[in-house]
């Protein structure tokens, strides 16, 4: 069953600018600009690209806070401005960078209030609260009134009132932007066993790319307004040969090191420290079996390749073709 | 009660205010000082003059009474929609549009204030004691007059509020231009139409009707003819405006809606 349709989708803002001391210039942005997608249910979508690529833009047009300048798009059957309100119960949305909680009053009164605006049944609402409680661990703080709670522990109850009215989608804009390891962790664990479970679908927006590793099999990557990929993560490292880094710092300066593992490049030497690229292929257990034979091995450092260096190579390597 | 979203939502507000007691109680007084003024620059005016546009001081009163009703009715009811400002600022309506609810009834519950509620009894009482002092001689068409004129002025206040805080959408640097417009209107509307020049009368009296929110239904209540000319009449359809007035706040805030640009990220 497909649950979100979208055709050529965009969005275009006029943006005014000061020119001299009175006279204004309008440019016109096209912050999304001819978006094609569509989401079957039960899947579990990363939507990513770098800041402004027009990914928060998108998900306000499908959850009806936009009016699109183009294009059509349905929702669960619906079309999400005009009949918002009734998309509003099918769906649940985070905003990482806003709350949907009651500021000064315990978090427990918020969900009471979300049972209300839901026009959720008792019985029901217990349920998915109680589930929450035990998946999310929110007893510690359910009677905490929310400007006291940690981002983190905020986080795990904006998830919970986005889930409480049981959403056929959920939307979720940066849910792990600002949170620490653990917070994260435990953000992406309770999003992987909910997307396990099959019936409800999930579209993320992140640039953090490990949020999409550990979560998503299908991702959609958009720049300047448009989509550049729509398949798995692999696909995306394999067609644009995104690398790893791995630092390793040595007991004493290297001098003459040369390994030899396929997808390993020596990338640089500074001293005690060396840099290698691996491309999708190669194995870092492989190179550092080989390191360690070497011997002197102080420390290792794995840096995933970042999602801003997939896009930028991603955007170069279409650019010859996609002119015009 | 359990049922009823819009319910919820202010009952939750009055508990979000109620955490900050003493700021409510410093509110409460703040208003009271803020109205009793207007109603002393009014006495003070009939300390130098024995009428004002030919009306006697009871008289006036009455319009000033009804003004005072409707406007705090309004304020009570949308006042707090000029806060929409920030939503739109700050990005913060996109939590209220993925609601299941209307966002106006949303944004009016959410920012509900039951401080406003002291305007309301303090007008009333102005009123009650301007309409004994006037000597009126009530029939019941009169009665159902004024409830429907205070109705309608409530409503037309409304329809101010929510029309300029619309203006938001487009210009986010609205500042106080809503309040210049509702307040202006207010003051308009609590003194007769005859102490207004002609082209500032005819503009904000008949053009945006102000003139048919206390002043005619007042001319029905008093018995007194039209010194600006309308037939007698005009009092009995005045309250008309209110909805009109409405009407029309309604389609410019559902254009606003749907400008909304929300903000980055």
């Amino acid at each position: 069953m497909t649950v979100i349709k979208v055709r050529s989708l965009s969005k275009h803002f006029t943006v005014r600018k000061k020119v001299g001391r009175f006279r204004r210039e309008a440019t016109e942005v096209r912050a999304v600009d001819g978006v094609d997608l569509t989401v079957e249910r039960g899947e579990l979508l990363g939507y990513l690209g770098p800041n402004g690529a027009g990914k928060s833009t998108t998900l306000k047009m499908l959850t009806g806070v936009l009016t699109p300048s183009g294009g059509e798009l349905s929702v669960c059957g619906l079309t999400p401005v005009p009949q918002r309100r009734k998309l509003a119960a099918q769906i649940g949305v985070v905003f990482g960078q806003r709350s949907a909680l009651q500021w000064d009053l315990p978090l427990r009164e918020s969900f009471t209030l979300l049972r209300h605006v839901y026009r959720v049944p008792v019985s029901d609402h217990e349920a998915a609260l109680r589930r929450c409680r035990s998946l999310l661990d929110l007893d510690a703080f359910l009677d905490t009134p929310v400007r006291q709670l940690s981002l983190g522990q905020r986080m795990r109850g904006e998830l919970t009132a986005a889930l409480l009215h049981r959403p056929q989608v959920i939307f979720l804009d940066e849910p792990t932007i600002g949170l620490d390891v653990l917070s994260k962790q435990a953000v992406r664990e309770f999003l992987g066993e909910l997307g396990a479970r099959g019936d409800t679908t999930i579209v993320l927006t992140t640039h953090d790319l490990a949020d999409i590793e550990r979560l998503c099999r299908r991702i959609v990557v958009i720049d300047h307004g448009r989509v550049v990929h729509d398949g798995s993560l692999t696909e995306l490292h394999a067609r644009y040969g995104s690398r790893r880094r791995v630092t390793v710092d040595f007991a004493a300066a290297v001098t003459g090191l040369s390994v030899e593992v396929p997808g390993v490049t020596l990338e640089r030497v500074e001293g005690a420290r060396v840099e290698f690229a691996l491309d999708s292929t190669a194995e870092v257990g492989d190179l550092l079996a080989r390191l360690v034979a070497v011997g002197g091995l102080r420390d290792v450092t794995i840096a995933e390749p970042e999602i801003e260096d997939v896009i930028s190579r991603l955007y170069t390597s279409q650019s010859p073709s996609s002119v015009g | 009660m359990a049922d009823r979203p819009y319910l919820a939502l202010a009952a939750a507000q009055v508990r979000s205010q109620a955490s900050y007691r003493l700021s409510f109680w410093l509110d409460m007084a703040g208003n009271l000082v803020v109205l009793s003024a207007d109603l002393l620059a009014l006495l003070v005016m009939f300390q130098v003059t024995d009428d004002l546009g030919g009306f006697t001081r009871p008289q006036v009163l009455v319009m000033f009474g009804i003004t005072a009703v409707a406007f705090s009715l309004a304020d009570l009811a949308v006042g707090n929609i000029e806060r929409i400002r920030v939503y739109v600022r700050t990005g913060t309506l996109d939590t209220v549009l993925v609601r299941p609810l209307g966002v106006l009834g949303q944004l009016l519950a959410v920012d509900f204030s039951i401080r406003r509620l002291s305007r309301i009894v303090y007008g009333s009482v102005i009123l009650g004691v301007a309409l004994h002092l006037a000597g009126i001689s009530w029939t019941p068409g009169k009665v159902l007059l004024l409830a429907v004129a205070l109705v309608s002025g409530a409503l037309f206040f409304s329809a101010v509020f929510v029309a300029t805080a619309t203006v938001a959408f487009w210009w986010i640097e609205s500042g106080e231009l809503g309040n210049i417009v509702t307040y202006g209107g207010r003051d308009f509307t609590s003194y007769p139409l005859p102490i207004y020049g002609a082209w500032f009368r005819r503009l904000f009296g008949f053009v945006l009707g102000l003139g048919f929110i206390s002043y005619y239904p007042a001319l029905v209540l008093l018995g007194e003819p039209d010194p600006v000319g309308l037939p007698a009449w005009t009092g009995w359809a005045a309250p008309l405006t209110g909805p009109l007035a409405a009407v029309v706040a309604a389609l410019i805030w559902r254009t606003g809606v749907r400008h909304y640009r929300s903000t980055g990220s």
